[in-house]
């Protein structure tokens, strides 16, 4: 099975559930990795989306690929991108003629899904109109409060920023605005006493 | 167009440092005034609202903003900070509206509050405003940003003591949406823009499991323009910093490990907040003003009854408390330092100092 199990947590931190088929007159599916499988379950609910459905696909953050469960899919439009940049690009092109009705389906990484619901808000759509399940990798995208760098894909807590170099901590603390989730320096009373850093995230 | 200000100071408006020699301090009559939080000898979450009426004269609550002989340094560390990180003041697309509200309020408030220092004429739609104590003299359109050198919320927050941030109301909740954040206590506006009431208090502990947020929240909904209202909020800070930002956080957390008890009268500083809140009219959206105050511990225990309840407050806090407001690695150095200004004697109900 490739869902995690989240913690319970702080109410910034965003929470998933499980896709639904919702009616809609065109269904935005948006995956990345094992979130391919989500996608795959979706349809076998409603089959009767994937006359009206286009796949945005890309491979996971540590390098699932699973775009031979979306061809086999049969959706009306699908495309693979090169990366989760590429697919936002694809996405912003696909948004410009969404008609009203139209679904939008989130699964895989919180960086992909993350990202994909940001730039779709950013058009007025209500993040709680936008399903999302989790699949997948559980690497963090995490912003650096001090030089407000994004480092994508953390693993460990504590980490070094891929910028400034100061040595984080990653809080649970999530803004949907920059997607990603804060950190902060760990020593910045005590300098130079980093504990070592944990895989948190796999 | 361009916000320059020629500094007022004399011998009311002190000239002073927030960083680096930090030349902060309050005369004797500024801690005879300061708002200090504790009613009791314990300290507990708590809503704690009242209406924002005018209080005791000469207190902090008699007037609506509170100038006072910090104001102009005050101005001009908000300009120092800004100047580093334009981020601290930031308003999402819709919220330029509620930012003309704000300062709409603030100006024909201090106009009428403090008519030896600021004036506000105005002719239809054209506004005249005057202040002395910054040496400010603009004419503007109101509604029209192109006649300001600032959108009205940075431009009015220049001029005004205490952080600002301005919540959108909709969906059952409030998103904040808007701000002016240089005085904070380590938390992000350019994080938290955006969020909700409830997520951008995310971090806060206990409070949510006792329902402290959902009240607090259910109370704002109501809130009714020209009925504001406050409640206190309080931490401490090493050294008088105004910006104890987590942008900053490396610049200033080491200071926490410099306290001994020889230094802790004078390195330490009671953080208060007196937050107020103000529906504005057009708009719709809340007003929330997080003015902070900061004394030194040796200027507190100046007054024996918050001497003894400091020492007692900090003493018996609990620690989970503690660690989110920062000063768990110190609290034992500080409660013995305090133990000194307590005697065991009891104090009287309530937070004045003579009483």
């Amino acid at each position: 099975m490739t869902k995690a199990e989240f913690p319970p947590s702080i109410k910034s931190r965003p929470v998933y559930g499980q896709l639904e088929p919702r009616p809609g007159a065109l269904h935005l599916l948006i995956a990345d990795g094992e979130g391919a499988e989500a996608l795959a379950d979706l349809v076998a609910k409603d089959p009767g989306l994937l006359p009206k459905a286009h796949v945005l696909y890309t491979a996971g953050p540590k390098g699932a690929d699973l775009w031979h469960k979306i061809e086999a899919m049969g959706a009306k439009q699908a495309q693979k991108a090169a990366s989760i940049p590429t697919l936002l690009f694809r996405l912003a092109r696909v948004l410009q003629d969404a008609p009203m009705g139209t679904q939008v389906y989130l699964t895989g990484s919180e960086g992909l899904m993350g990202q994909a619901e940001r730039d779709i808000m950013a058009l007025g759509f209500p993040h709680a109109d936008i399903q999302k399940e989790h699949r997948g990798s559980t690497v963090r995208r995490v912003q650096c409060v001090h030089c407000k760098g994004i480092t994508e894909n953390v693993e460990t807590d504590p980490f070094q920023c891929s910028h400034c170099r100061l040595h984080l901590f990653v809080r649970d603390h999530y803004s949907r605005r920059l997607a990603a989730f804060q950190g902060v320096n760990i020593d910045a009373e005590d300098k130079g006493q980093i504990p070592p850093a944990v895989e948190r995230f796999k | 167009m361009s916000l320059d200000f020629k500094y007022g100071f004399d011998d009311f408006f002190r000239d002073e440092t927030y960083c680096d020699d930090f030349t902060y301090r309050n005369s004797p009559a500024a801690i005879r005034r300061f708002p200090f939080p504790f009613d009791r000898d314990d300290y507990m979450y708590s809503v704690n609202m009242e209406p924002h009426v005018p209080g005791r004269k000469g207190s902090v609550f008699e007037k609506t903003f509170d100038v006072d002989e910090h104001y102009l340094s005050e101005m001009r560390d908000r300009a120092r900070v800004l100047a580093k990180d334009p981020l601290r003041c930031q308003s999402l697309p819709h919220m330029t509206l509620a930012g003309w509200d704000l300062l709409e309020l603030i100006m024909e408030t201090k106009a009428r509050e403090y008519p030896q220092w600021f004036s506000l004429t105005k002719d239809g739609n054209r506004w005249h405003w005057i202040n002395r104590p910054l040496g400010i003299d603009q004419k503007f359109t109101f509604l029209d940003e192109t006649t300001l050198p600032y959108g009205p919320l940075e431009y009015i927050t220049r001029q005004t003591q205490g952080d600002f941030t301005l919540q959108d109301e909709r969906e059952g909740t409030l998103w904040v949406d808007a701000g002016m954040v240089t005085t904070q206590a380590d938390w992000s506006l350019d994080f938290d823009i955006g969020m909700n009431f409830h997520e951008w208090h995310a971090p806060v502990p206990l409070a949510h499991e006792n329902g402290i947020f959902d009240r607090a929240l259910k109370f704002l909904l109501k809130l009714q323009h020209g009925a504001p209202v406050r409640r206190f909020n309080w931490t401490m800070t090493v050294n008088p910093l105004l910006d104890t930002a987590p942008e900053t956080y490396p610049e200033w957390g080491h200071m926490r490990t410099l306290l001994t008890q020889e230094n802790m009268g004078h390195m330490m500083h009671l953080r208060v907040e007196l937050q107020t809140l103000y529906r504005l009219p057009r708009s719709n959206a809340i007003a929330f003003d997080i003015r902070a105050y900061l004394a030194k511990f040796e200027e507190l225990v100046t007054v024996p009854k918050w001497g003894r309840r400091l020492h007692r407050v900090v003493r018996d806090i609990h620690p989970d408390l503690a660690t989110y407001k920062g000063f768990i690695r110190n609290r034992d150095a500080m409660a013995q330092w305090l133990s000194t200004y307590d005697d065991g004697a009891p104090t009287s109900p309530g937070w004045w100092p003579e009483d």
